[in-house]
């Protein structure tokens, strides 16, 4: 028999894993054994999960420093929620409307990840921060300002420039709905969201970056991340190859958008702001650059780790931050290292 | 009238801005980190003035030197603990941990002085009226530009002349080569980190006394605006973080007061991403061309 490579075994094993994780869960679920706190939690999880694995395809496998990966998941998360309820009549078929808003919120989220890469990828390292973040606030700040109405004869836009605008100036008819309401974000949302509808999005997700890395294009993504001149120097197309990588980790983010927004019956858009995209860069950070099971576990572990340490409450951000910085301290002292070096050391010595 | 009064708001605004600026900047310059937990060295700062006025009656001028000497010494402990320690490891790593720090001080605030806002009296109140009335220019402003200005020519003068300025630059070029030259590099960042904190401390007084809501987050918005500031005239540039502050604070002002009060944030930032396009390093950032 053939023996599979490295990398095989750990994507088999990272996809195994996964659906491990959720039989147990269903399993845990139907048993009644989770309660329903733990319960909401799910769905939540599945989503970061997917935001951390596409933002580990930017920063981790592209190279490219992002801090306005939430600004992908608002596009991803309003656009699901207008899609899904304005095709409540079309389509009563709930998990199909689901996957049809997923789409459609993916497919904005990729377009705006094409307006706003194409330019930025020009620019490099701490610039290329400054701008996507900047980018993320600019996102929030324009849905801020949006009026969205649904009503027989189609869809209504309204851009509330200067805050007198409300949903009545969208004019709906008898009978229409208002989607999005400026400020207060989408209300009365009809939740479609299931633990199932997550998994399968992070199956999905990982099929999509774990096959990309591994084929001509993610090589290519990969060499130029590691040195950008020999990359260009041997005839790759850099910003064909970065503009790929951004591009697919924002239409990632923009269908996980969509299922977190169609989630919840309320959602602003000021969650998604600067700290959510820092949260996820710091799940990405603690799980290894690159390092695809890696994102899961730290998104697992770092989303429950503060809900789990409710009960002490004021202290419960406190002692994340500490945390944080610990780790960062340790896994980056030389005295760690070198431990960790002379215990690899010896493992592989007693294995050859 | 009535561009010209919010011209000099837009200015006083950028002020601020301009001070918290110059401390990203100088650190970027020296450390090559950008130090997220900047913005909460402000919120510290204006929490140490509340309490002294509010709690200890001190006066103002007290207050304020307290502030800047608790917001030194943070400023020199935290780059002693937290950051020293990463000299070597990763951009990303030093930036995890500076978002680590930050979020320690903001729930450390928490704590203290629990998060519902506190509302800060000005150092100094009144206006000034101009142009028989017309024209009115309170003294904060007045203050926040004076103070300014004040900054920018002693760090200038600071930076060029003195012998520990000379240091600085010589880390900032090369840290190897200046070592070797018998400077003392972890001492010259430790210098660094307490003038930028000291700056921050000031530019919270006057943030307060501008805006005189005082609650944990203070520092975030100011935070995340002065450092598009200084990215926009150029990081690691003195002159550029005054004009990108600035710059910055006047489109703010002329955007809220003409285009949009619900959009003025993201024309600011608009008009860096479009500043950035054409000049990739900022205003007056130096363009490093890239060897083989």
């Amino acid at each position: 028999m053939k023996t599979l490579k490295k990398t095989t075994k750990v994507n088999l094993a990272t996809y195994l894993g996964v659906i491990l994780a959720f039989t147990c869960v269903t399993v845990a679920k139907g048993t009644g054994l989770l309660s329903n706190s733990m319960n909401s939690w799910l769905v939540p999880i599945c989503c970061y999960i997917v935001m951390a694995i596409s933002l580990n395809l930017t920063v981790g496998i592209s190279g490219e420093l992002s801090l306005g990966h939430a600004g992908f998941m608002s596009v991803g998360a309003f656009s699901g929620v207008v899609t899904a309820m304005s095709l409540q009549q079309a389509i009563p078929f709930s998990p199909l409307r689901l996957a049809v808003s997923m789409i459609v919120g993916a497919a904005l989220a990729a377009v705006v990840g094409l307006i706003v890469g194409i330019p930025v990828l020009r620019l490099r390292g701490d610039y290329l921060a400054i701008v996507t973040l900047a980018f993320g606030e600019i996102i929030k700040q324009l849905i801020n300002c949006l009026l969205v109405g649904w009503d027989s004869r189609g869809l209504h836009f309204a851009f509330n420039l200067d805050g007198t605008q409300t949903i009545s100036s969208l004019g709906l008819e008898e009978g229409g709905i208002a989607i999005i309401k400026g400020a207060q974000g989408a209300t009365g949302t009809v939740t479609l969201s299931s633990f199932t509808a997550g998994f399968v999005l992070v199956m999905l997700t990982l099929f999509i970056v774990l096959n990309l890395i591994q084929s001509r294009t993610g090589r290519a993504i990969m060499a130029i991340r590691d040195n950008r001149i020999a990359a260009e120097s041997v005839g790759l197309n850099i910003t064909k190859y970065k503009l790929t990588a951004f591009v697919t980790s924002a239409a990632l983010a923009g269908a996980a958008g969509a299922l977190y927004g169609l989630n919840y019956s309320n959602l602003s858009s000021s969650i998604f702001d600067f700290n959510t995209s820092i949260l996820i860069l710091v799940f990405v950070v603690l799980g290894g650059l690159g390092n695809i099971w890696g994102s899961i576990v730290a998104t697992v572990v770092l989303y429950i780790l503060p809900e789990a340490l409710r009960e002490f409450r004021d202290y419960r951000m406190l002692l994340y931050a500490i945390v944080l910085i610990l780790v960062m301290l340790v896994t980056n002292s030389p005295q760690v290292k070198a431990i960790l070096g002379h215990i690899k050391g010896k493992g592989a010595k007693s294995h050859g | 009238m009535e561009f010209l009064n919010n011209l000099i708001i837009g200015v006083s605004l950028g002020s601020i801005y301009a001070i918290i600026a110059l401390g990203y900047t100088m650190v970027y310059g020296i450390a090559k980190m950008l130090n997220f937990a900047h913005g909460d060295v402000i919120m510290v700062g204006g929490y140490i003035s509340f309490c002294t006025t509010f709690y200890l009656d001190m006066p103002v001028w007290l207050s304020v030197l307290a502030a800047v000497a608790v917001c030194t010494v943070l400023g020199v402990v935290i780059e002693g603990l937290a950051y020293r320690p990463l000299r070597q490891a990763t951009s990303l790593a030093v930036l995890i941990t500076a978002i680590g720090v930050s979020y320690f001080l903001q729930n450390t605030a928490m704590l203290i002085w629990s998060p519902t806002p506190k509302f800060y009296t000005a150092v100094v109140s009144g206006s000034l009226s101009l142009l028989g009335g017309q024209l009115q220019v309170s003294y904060v402003s007045i203050l926040t530009v004076a103070v300014c200005l004040l900054i920018m020519v002693v760090l200038t003068l600071f930076i060029s002349k003195s012998k520990l300025g000379k240091a600085m630059r010589a880390c900032s070029e090369d840290k190897g080569a200046a070592q070797l030259m018998g400077i003392n590099v972890n001492r010259t960042i430790s210098i660094t980190f307490a003038i930028g904190s000291a700056l921050a401390a000031i530019a919270g007084v006057l943030l307060c006394s501008y805006t005189p809501q005082l609650s944990p987050t203070t520092g975030t918005q100011p935070g995340i605006k002065a450092f598009t500031a200084a990215v926009f005239g150029g990081i690691g540039s003195i002159p550029g973080a005054f004009l990108g502050g600035l710059l910055l604070g006047i489109i703010e002002s002329l955007a809220k007061a003409y285009l949009s009060t619900n959009l003025a944030s993201a024309i600011v930032f608009a008009v860096l991403i479009l500043v950035l396009l054409f000049r990739p390093s900022g205003l007056l950032g130096k363009y490093v061309p890239e060897k083989v």
